[in-house]
């Protein structure tokens, strides 16, 4: 029943067997085909065990108890961080921010640099006023775009951003138009969380730096697969979070050059941010825990570093073998079925493993319910990227995304279950 | 199979052949109301006279539970005095409100009987209510019209 593809080498049952959840059954005894990775993946049995063991031998509070299992708690919450750091090619683990997702993370650069343009002091890269420009895309998660319009409300900015080709990539025409002297941040997704495009998150950087603009990716569904170095990518910030990528919710990451975090006034203030805390005024503590106020999510920051060691066991080039194979299979089946309409590029190659796509006639909602019924769990709706559904005439989509332990038999699943909405709303 | 049980025949039927949609002139309120989460939208109007529902008319994106829920709407609460159409509302809102175990009234609520399987979906319930909220906003906001007109 199972098909492997083609990538000698990864055991996809073996990778299966890590994950409880994939065990059971829903709707009276239907397989769980579970295509919604890309809005929240499964757990593997090591991430699990980690967290209990956690709270069930070490639980204390972190930087402050000096008793035993504060300090065993401590170390567990910092090696957590130079795994993330390691896992995306940082060499310095205090340019890993903590935070509970990506939406935090993105918002911390948003509020603190416009709490450095309030203040009107400190690196001019930081302050943001009338006359300078914020550049993002049309293809950005509303985490990339709504704090970005927050900030020039409160700041006088003015909100800029690329489009996209019909063929769903970047319309790279106008980046020397679009990025110049005015601007002062770009924020843009690694990887389209609808149309699944893979962006030359690079050449944007380059473009950036040239007129002194600082970068921030949203990494959110680019690292999970493929192995992310934020050096190689150029740029100043990059984002991502922990419950896409095997580990637990309430965990993301903010990693940032440290010559940034050096100069970047606080975002939440509280507990454990401060030096010295005076009546009339504070100083602050280093990074990174100048930006992590009050009890941190530390068992979740825990699960993160299993769920990163887990990752790296399985060896990143094999995982990311195994998606493209999976997306490519789909696409190749997709173009079987009568009236469906892809999103985003064609080729596997250029894209993520999600794709996204509407069923001529049929509501995504509905199409998603009838394969619900089948056991085939896939996301209806707008996936937070509003902008980019109207960019292509639609209010909604379906997207199935793929993940590590997902088969070919899955993708059989789901094309089984779109001809059953066909013989429902046909 | 679990499926028969929300997308009924009467339901299928209304979403394949919408009642009294598009918009239409004259009207005393227009409302656009939409589901953050999956981006379903309508635009509804209201023509009152007094207190009779003289037309409701709308344009809508969405699901076949939106789309059908709207139509069935439209049928019941026209040519009602506005008390009466409320309280169809009111009968719809309890039985969407059951979890599956609502006994609806045939006699109020007509077609919409057909929409108590949504009850047992609970991401599906906005969608049947999207049209009815519309039209209770629009009607609040008709009457607002007529006491602000009148005082």
């Amino acid at each position: 029943m199972t098909v492997t593809g083609t990538n000698v080498g990864y055991d996809v049952d073996t990778v299966r067997k890590d994950f409880p959840i994939l065990e059971r059954t829903v709707h009276d005894g239907r397989r769980l085909v579970y295509l919604d990775s890309a809005n929240t993946s499964q757990k593997p049995r090591t991430v699990l065990d980690a967290m209990e063991e956690f709270l069930s031998r070490h639980n204390a509070n972190i930087h402050r108890a000096s008793h035993a299992l504060g300090e065993e708690a401590t170390e567990a919450y910092e090696a957590a961080r130079l795994k993330v750091a390691r896992f995306v090619g940082s060499a310095d683990e205090t340019e890993i921010v903590f935070t509970k997702n990506i939406s935090e993370a993105i918002n911390l650069v948003a509020y603190s640099v416009g709490n450095a343009s309030t203040l009107g002091t400190g690196d001019p890269r930081l302050r943001v006023g009338p006359g300078d420009e914020v550049v993002i895309t049309v293809m950005e998660h509303h985490s990339n775009i709504v704090p970005w319009q927050l900030l020039c409300e409160r700041t006088g900015a003015t909100l800029k951003w690329f489009d996209v080709s019909e063929d769903g990539t970047l319309d790279m025409s106008r980046l020397d138009e679009l990025v110049n002297e005015r601007t002062k941040i770009v924020a843009v997704a690694h990887q389209s969380n609808m149309l699944g495009t893979i962006n030359p998150v690079r050449l944007i950087a380059e473009r950036a730096h040239h007129v002194g603009a600082l970068v921030l990716v949203d990494a959110a569904q680019s690292v999970p697969h493929r192995g992310v170095d934020v050096r190689d990518l150029g740029a100043d910030f990059v984002g991502f979070t922990g419950h896409k990528m095997c580990g637990p919710t309430g965990i993301g990451v903010l990693w940032a050059r440290r010559e940034l975090l050096d100069v970047m006034p606080p975002f939440l203030g509280g507990g454990e941010m401060i030096e010295t805390v005076e009546m009339e005024r504070s100083t602050f503590a280093p990074p990174p825990h100048k930006f992590e106020a009050g009890t941190m999510p530390i068992t979740e920051a825990v699960g993160l570093g299993a769920a990163v060691d887990y990752l790296t066991e399985l060896d990143r080039d094999a995982v990311d073998a195994h998606d493209q194979d999976l997306t490519a299979y789909a696409l190749d089946q997709f173009a079987g079925v009568e009236g469906l309409r892809l999103f985003g590029p064609a080729d596997a190659a250029d894209r993520g493993p999600v794709v996204s796509f509407e069923v001529d006639g049929v509501h995504p909602h509905d199409v998603s319910q009838v394969l619900d019924a089948e056991g085939v769990a896939v996301r209806a709706g707008h996936h937070c990227a509003r902008p980019l559904h109207k960019r292509f005439g639609v209010t909604a989509s379906t997207r199935a995304s793929f993940y590590l332990y997902n088969t070919r038999a899955d993708v059989d699943a789901l094309v089984a279950g779109l001809a059953q909405v066909k013989r429902y709303f046909g | 199979m679990h499926l028969d049980s929300l997308y009924q025949e009467i339901i299928l039927d209304h979403y394949r052949h919408p009642h009294n949609k598009g918009l239409r002139e004259p009207y005393d309120a227009e409302v656009h109301h939409v589901n953050p989460t999956c981006g379903d939208e309508v635009t509804l109007r209201v023509r009152l006279d007094g207190d009779k529902v003289v037309d409701v008319s709308y344009d809508s994106l969405g699901c076949s539970i939106s789309q059908a829920s709207a139509s069935v709407m439209t049928d019941l609460v026209v040519g009602k005095d506005v008390e009466e159409a409320n309280e169809v509302h009111q009968a719809f809102l309890e039985l969407m409100q059951s979890r599956g175990a609502g006994e609806p009234d045939e006699e109020v609520l007509e077609d919409a009987v057909a929409f108590a399987g949504v009850s047992r979906y609970p991401a599906r319930i906005k969608c049947a209510l999207l049209g009815w909220m519309a039209w209770k906003d629009a009607v609040a906001r008709t009457m607002d019209n007529v006491s602000e007109a009148t005082s």
